[in-house]
C-alpha cells in the first residue's frame, strides 16, 4: 500500500506543521511561494527600504537637535524664516509627495494588475469556497460535485479561480503565502487568483473576525503535481465507499440514526444534513475541525465525545453514545477515504 | 478716591471678581458647575478611569496572547476585552480626554476668555459622557458586554449571530457618547470663534487652537453617519427592520461604509489633538517660534478635511471594483502632505531653536519618532495589494497602535506633564518624570513592533489563541512583556504627578517661559481666568512683555476687568475686535437633571419601553426649557 505510507508521511508533515511542532513560515507573507505572493513581497522590502531612509534621517535630525540641546539654532538656519519654510515645503511636501507617486503606480498597476483576479474564463479551473462558522467547504464545481472541507488541493502551474462567497457572516479568505485576502460577504460573490509552482503545503485562516471560535477558523491549500491533483479530485467526487464489514455498516447505522446525519452530509447515504462538514471523504483529510487537531482515531474519538472542549462554542452537539457506538463510528469515519 | 493706590485698587478689583465668579463649595458644588476648569477636569478624571479599564482589558488580552493555547481568558471573555478595548480607548477616553479635558481646561485660557460660550452646555456634556461611559460598562456588569469589536460588523451583530444584548449596550451607548462629543464639539467652534480676546485675530491664535478648531467641525460632521449606522443597526436588532440584511434585501456593506465614513475622520479627531499639543509644547522648549505657522495651520485644518475622503481604504478587501479602491488610495496618500508638513516644521523648529529637553519635550520627542513609523507603515496601507495582504492582521494591529498610542496618547502624556504646574500649583518631578517617558517609549517599541512582524507572518488580528507551531510564540511573549514594561511606565508617571500634586514645589505663573496666555495667569487660575482681559497682539502673546505690563496696569485702572457679573467679551470671529460684553449663564443643577432624564432614554430603549423612553425625551426636553428659564437669584 505505497499509498498509505504516502499518507503517513504527510500526515506526520501535517501534525508537525499545523498542530505541534515548529516549522512556522508556512504562513507568512515574507516567504512567498507564488509569483503573486512574491510580487507583494517584493513591494513590500522597497516600501521598507525607503520608510527605512525617512525613519533613519528624521532619527538623525532629531539626534542632532539632542546633541545641541540648550544652545541656539544651527546659525545659518536659526532666523531665515524663509529658509526654515522652503526646508518644510522640500522635505514635507515635494519629496514624500514624489516618492508616493512613484510607489503608488508601481503598486496599483503594475502589482495589483499582477495579484488580481482572473478573469473566470481564462482559468482552468475553479474552486468555491463558502465560509461558515468556523469552517471552509470547498467545491469543485464541474466535477460531479467533489465537495470536501478545510484542505483545498490545486495543481501546480495552473491559475486558479478561487471563488469565495459566505453561508453566515463575514470571513476572510487568506493564504499569505500565496496571495492577498479576500473577504467573503453574505450576498456578494468575490474571487481571488491561486497560482503556484511550488509544491507543498500553505496554510490559510480567517483574518475578518467572525465570531467566538475565529482563532480555529485554518485552513491548508495543497499545491500538488497536476496528475495527483487530478487523481485526488476524482476520489473526492465519487460517493463514499460502501461499508465492507459488519463494523463499518455498524459505524454507517450510527451516523445515519445517533443525528450525525442531520448536520453533516456522506454522499451515497442518506445523510444530506448541510450545517457541518461534508464528510464523504472525512478519512481523506490529515486535520479535524479546521485544522485545530490532527486527524487521528483518538483525537477524533475525542472530538466527538466533546466537541465543545477543545473548539468551545463551535456548533457539534456531544451525542449520546455508547463507547462501542463512538469506536464502531471513529472506524467508519476514518475508513472513508 | 485718590486715597487708593494702585496695588489696592487692584486688589479690591480681584476680591470682587473672587466674589462674582464663586461657584458652591463641596460636592453640590462640583454637580452644579459650569466652570470649565472643573469640567474638564472632571472630563480628565472620568477619562483615566477609563484608560485603567481600557488598559486593564489590553494587560489581559496580552496575556492571554503571552504563549500558545493559554487559558487566561475563555474565547467569550477574550472577545469581550478587546471589544470593549477599542470602545474604551476611543470612545470613552482618547477623545474624551482631548476634546472634554484639554480642550475645555485650556482652550478658553489660551484665547483669554473666562469660560466657554455655552457653560450649560459644557456641563450636559460631561454628565452625559459619564452617564453613557457608564451605561456601556453596565453591559460588562451585567455579563452582557459586547463582543463584536469596536467596529462591529454585521451580520456578525445582528439578532441572529449576537442574540444577547451586548451589541445594544454598544450600539446605543455609541449613540449617546455621540450626543456629548456633539455638544462639546458645538461648545468649542463657538467658543474659538466668538470669545477669542481682543487683538487675537485669526491669525494670531495658537495652533493648539486651530487643531481643535479642526477637530470639533470634524466631530461635528463625522458623527451623524455613526448614529445612522447605530440607529439602523438598531432597528434591525430590534423591530425587524433589513437595512443591513441580505436575504431582505439590505446590504452587510452599507454598515461598512457609514462606520467608516464616521471611522476614518475618527482617527484624525483622535491625532489632531495631539498635533495641537506638540505645537504648543515644541516652541515653549525650543524658545523659538514655530516655524511655518500659516503652513500648519493650513494643515491641521487639511487634516480633518481630506480625513473625510478616504473611509473605503478600510475596505480594500471587500471585493470594491478597482476603480473605486484606486481613487481611494491615491485620496489616502494625499494626506501625507498635511503630515509631513506638521512633522518638518516640529523637526525644523526643534533643530533651529534651543531645545530644552524637559519631560514634556522628551514625550514630543517620542511622539515624533512613532507617528513616523505609524505613518509609513500607514502609507504602505496606500499600495492596494500589500493592503490585502496585512489588512486585518497584526500588522494593522502594530499601525494603528503606533499612531494611536504612540501619536495621539504620547502628546497627551507629554501635555499633562506640560501643564500639571498650571493645573495644580505644584511642579511634578523631572528626573521621575524622565524615566516615566523612557519606560513608556522602550515599553510602547517592545510591545508594538514585534506586532508588524507578527502580521506578516500571517497572524490575524482577533484571535484569542495560536498554535505553537504557528511561529507567533517568541513575538507575542515579547509583546507582552512589553505592555508590562508599557504599564510599569505609565504607573511611574501616576505615582510622580499624584506625590507631586501634594508634595511637589510651589508653581510660578509661568514656570516655561511658555509663550500662550495660560501661562499669564496665576497657577493654578482663579474661576474667572484673568483678572483683566488680556489684549493680543502676536500669535506669542505671552513673549511681547510691554503687552503683559499694559495689562497689569489696565487691571488698576479697570479697563476690561469687567466684573459686574459673569462677564465676558465677544469679540469679531475674523480679526477679534471688541464687539459685546456678554453675561455669562452662572451654576446650575439642569444640565445634570437633562442628562439624567437622557441617561433614561437609553435605558428604556436598551429594555424595549419605547414608550417610557419617548416619555424621558418629554422629560428631557422640558429640562431644558427650565435650563433656559430658571436662573438662580442674584444674576441678571
Amino acid at each position: 500500500m505505497p499509498r498509505r505510507r504516502h499518507r503517513a508521511g504527510l500526515l506526520a508533515v501535517a501534525a508537525c506543521a499545523l498542530v505541534a511542532g515548529g516549522c512556522g513560515r508556512d504562513q507568512s507573507v515574507l516567504h512567498p511561494e507564488s509569483e503573486p505572493a512574491r510580487e507583494i513581497a517584493t513591494l513590500f522590502w522597497w516600501m521598507l527600504g525607503i520608510s527605512a531612509v525617512v525613519i533613519g534621517g528624521a532619527l538623525v535630525l532629531l539626534l542632532l537637535g539632542w546633541l545641541r540641546r540648550e544652545q541656539p539654532g544651527i546659525p545659518l538656519l536659526g532666523g531665515a524664516e524663509r529658509l526654515t519654510t522652503g526646508v518644510v515645503i522640500v522635505f514635507g511636501i515635494v519629496i514624500p509627495l514624489t516618492v508616493n507617486v512613484g510607489v503608488f503606480v508601481v503598486a496599483n498597476f503594475v502589482v495589483a494588475q499582477a495579484t488580481d483576479a482572473p478573469n473566470p474564463r481564462t482559468t482552468p479551473l475553479t474552486v468555491a469556497v463558502v465560509g461558515h462558522q468556523w469552517f471552509w467547504e470547498v467545491r469543485y464545481p464541474g466535477t460531479s460535485g467533489a465537495v470536501t472541507a478545510n484542505e483545498l488541493h490545486i495543481p501546480a502551474g495552473t491559475r486558479v479561480n478561487v471563488v469565495a462567497t459566505s453561508d453566515d457572516v463575514i470571513h476572510s479568505f487568506w493564504v499569505p503565502q500565496l496571495n492577498r485576502k479576500i473577504d467573503m460577504i453574505p450576498g456578494r460573490t468575490n474571487r481571488v487568483l491561486l497560482e503556484s509552482d511550488h509544491v507543498g503545503r500553505y496554510r490559510g485562516q480567517c483574518a475578518e473576525f467572525c465570531g467566538l471560535q475565529h482563532a480555529h477558523m485554518r485552513f491548508s491549500v495543497t499545491v500538488e503535481p497536476p496528475a495527483r491533483f487530478r487523481a485526488w479530485l476524482a476520489e473526492q467526487a465519487r460517493d463514499r465507499m460502501p461499508p465492507r464489514n459488519a463494523g463499518a455498516r455498524l459505524g454507517e447505522g450510527v451516523f445515519l440514526d445517533a443525528g450525525c446525519a442531520s448536520c453533516h452530509t456522506i454522499r451515497g447515504t442518506t445523510g444530506r444534513g448541510e450545517i457541518g462538514p461534508d464528510l464523504t471523504h472525512v478519512g481523506s483529510r490529515d486535520t479535524l475541525a479546521a485544522l485545530t487537531i490532527p486527524n487521528t482515531p483518538p483525537e477524533l474519538a475525542s472530538w466527538i465525545r466533546d466537541p465543545q472542549h477543545i473548539k468551545p462554542g463551535n456548533r457539534m452537539p456531544a451525542l449520546a453514545l455508547t463507547g462501542a457506538q463512538r469506536a464502531a463510528l471513529v472506524a467508519y469515519l476514518e475508513g472513508l477515504r | 478716591m485718590t486715597a487708593l493706590d494702585e496695588p489696592t485698587l487692584a486688589r479690591l478689583r480681584t476680591e470682587r471678581l473672587e466674589r462674582v465668579w464663586a461657584e458652591r463649595s463641596g460636592l453640590l458644588g462640583w454637580l452644579t458647575t459650569t466652570n470649565h476648569k472643573r469640567i474638564g477636569l472632571m472630563f480628565f478624571f472620568t477619562a483615566l478611569a477609563f484608560f485603567l479599564a481600557g488598559g486593564v482589558e489590553a494587560l489581559l488580552i496580552r496575556t492571554q496572547l503571552i504563549g500558545p493555547n493559554e487559558h487566561v481568558l475563555s474565547p467569550q471573555a477574550y472577545n469581550e476585552a478587546f471589544t470593549l478595548h477599542g470602545v474604551t480607548m476611543i470612545f470613552l477616553f482618547v477623545v474624551p480626554i482631548s476634546i472634554g479635558a484639554f480642550g475645555n481646561y485650556l482652550l478658553p485660557l489660551m484665547i483669554g476668555a473666562r469660560d466657554l460660550a455655552f457653560p450649560r452646555l459644557n456641563a450636559f456634556s460631561y454628565w452625559v459622557y459619564l452617564a453613557a461611559g457608564l451605561f456601556v460598562y453596565t453591559g460588562l456588569a451585567i455579563g452582557q458586554a459586547p463582543d463584536t469589536g469596536w467596529f462591529s460588523y454585521v451580520p456578525l451583530a445582528s439578532k441572529q449571530y449576537s442574540p444577547g444584548a451586548g451589541v445594544d449596550f454598544y450600539a446605543l451607548g455609541l449613540i449617546f457618547t455621540g450626543v456629548s462629543s456633539t455638544a462639546t464639539a458645538i461648545n468649542l467652534i463657538v467658543t474659538t470663534f466668538k470669545l477669542r480676546a481682543p487683538g487675537m485675530s485669526l491669525n494670531r491664535m495658537p495652533l493648539f487652537c486651530y487643531a481643535f478648531l479642526a477637530v470639533s467641525f470634524a466631530l461635528l460632521f463625522a458623527l451623524p453617519p455613526l448614529t445612522v449606522a447605530t440607529m439602523l443597526l438598531e432597528l434591525d436588532r430590534r423591530l425587524g427592520f433589513e437595512f443591513y440584511d441580505v436575504t431582505g434585501g439590505g446590504l452587510p456593506l452599507l454598515w461598512q461604509h457609514l462606520f467608516w465614513i464616521f471611522g476614518h475622520p475618527e482617527v484624525y479627531i483622535i491625532i489632531l489633538p495631539a498635533f495641537g499639543i506638540a505645537t504648543s509644547i515644541i516652541p515653549t522648549f525650543t524658545r523659538r517660534r514655530m516655524v511655518a505657522f500659516p503652513l500648519v495651520a493650513v494643515a491641521e485644518i487639511l487634516v480633518a478635511f481630506i480625513g473625510f475622503g478616504v473611509w473605503v481604504h478600510h475596505m480594500f478587501a471587500v471585493g470594491l471594483p478597482t476603480i473605486t479602491t484606486i481613487y481611494f488610495a491615491a485620496a489616502s496618500l494625499v494626506i501625507v502632505i498635511p503630515s509631513g508638513i506638521q512633522l518638518f516644521a516640529w523637526i525644523t523648529t526643534i533643530l533651529t531653536g534651543t531645545p530644552i529637553f524637559k519631560t514634556p519635550l522628551l514625550w514630543i520627542l517620542g511622539f515624533i519618532v512613532l507617528f513616523i513609523v505609524g505613518g509609513l507603515s500607514g502609507i504602505m496601507f496606500a499600495a492596494i495589494p500589500f493592503d490585502q495582504q496585512a489588512t486585518d492582521s497584526y500588522f494593522v494591529v502594530a499601525h494603528f497602535h503606533y499612531v494611536i498610542f504612540g501619536a495621539a496618547v504620547f502628546p497627551i502624556l507629554g501635555g499633562i506633564y506640560y501643564w500639571f504646574p498650571k493645573v495644580t500649583g505644584r511642579m511634578y518631578h523631572e528626573r521621575w518624570g524622565q524615566a516615566s517617558f523612557w519606560l513608556t517609549f522602550a515599553g510602547t517599541m517592545v510591545t508594538f513592533f514585534p506586532m508588524h512582524v507578527a502580521g506578516l507572518e500571517g497572524m490575524p488580528r482577533r484571535v484569542y489563541t495560536y498554535a505553537s507551531g504557528a511561529g507567533w510564540s517568541g513575538l507575542n511573549l515579547t509583546e507582552t512583556l512589553g505592555a508590562y514594561l508599557l504599564a510599569a511606565g505609565l504607573l511611574t508617571m501616576t505615582v510622580n504627578l499624584v506625590a507631586s500634586a501634594f508634595r511637589g514645589a510651589l508653581a510660578p505663573d509661568d514656570p516655561w517661559h511658555g509663550d500662550t496666555l495660560e501661562w499669564a495667569t496665576t497657577s493654578p487660575p482663579p474661576a474667572y481666568n484673568f483678572a483683566v482681559i488680556p489684549t493680543v497682539t502676536s500669535a506669542y502673546p505671552l513673549w511681547d512683555d510691554a503687552d503683559r505690563v499694559a495689562d497689569r496696569r489696565r487691571l488698576a485702572r479697570g479697563e476690561m476687568v469687567l466684573a459686574g457679573g459673569h462677564e465676558q467679551p465677544a469679540s469679531t470671529t475674523l480679526d477679534a475686535e471688541l464687539d459685546e460684553i456678554l453675561e455669562m449663564p452662572s451654576e446650575s443643577p439642569w444640565p445634570l437633571f437633562a442628562a439624567l432624564a437622557l441617561a433614561g432614554v437609553f435605558v428604556m430603549l436598551l429594555t424595549g419601553h419605547v414608550a417610557i423612553a419617548l416619555g424621558f425625551g418629554a422629560v428631557a426636553v422640558a429640562l431644558l426649557a427650565c435650563w433656559h428659564v430658571w436662573e438662580p437669584e442674584g444674576a441678571a
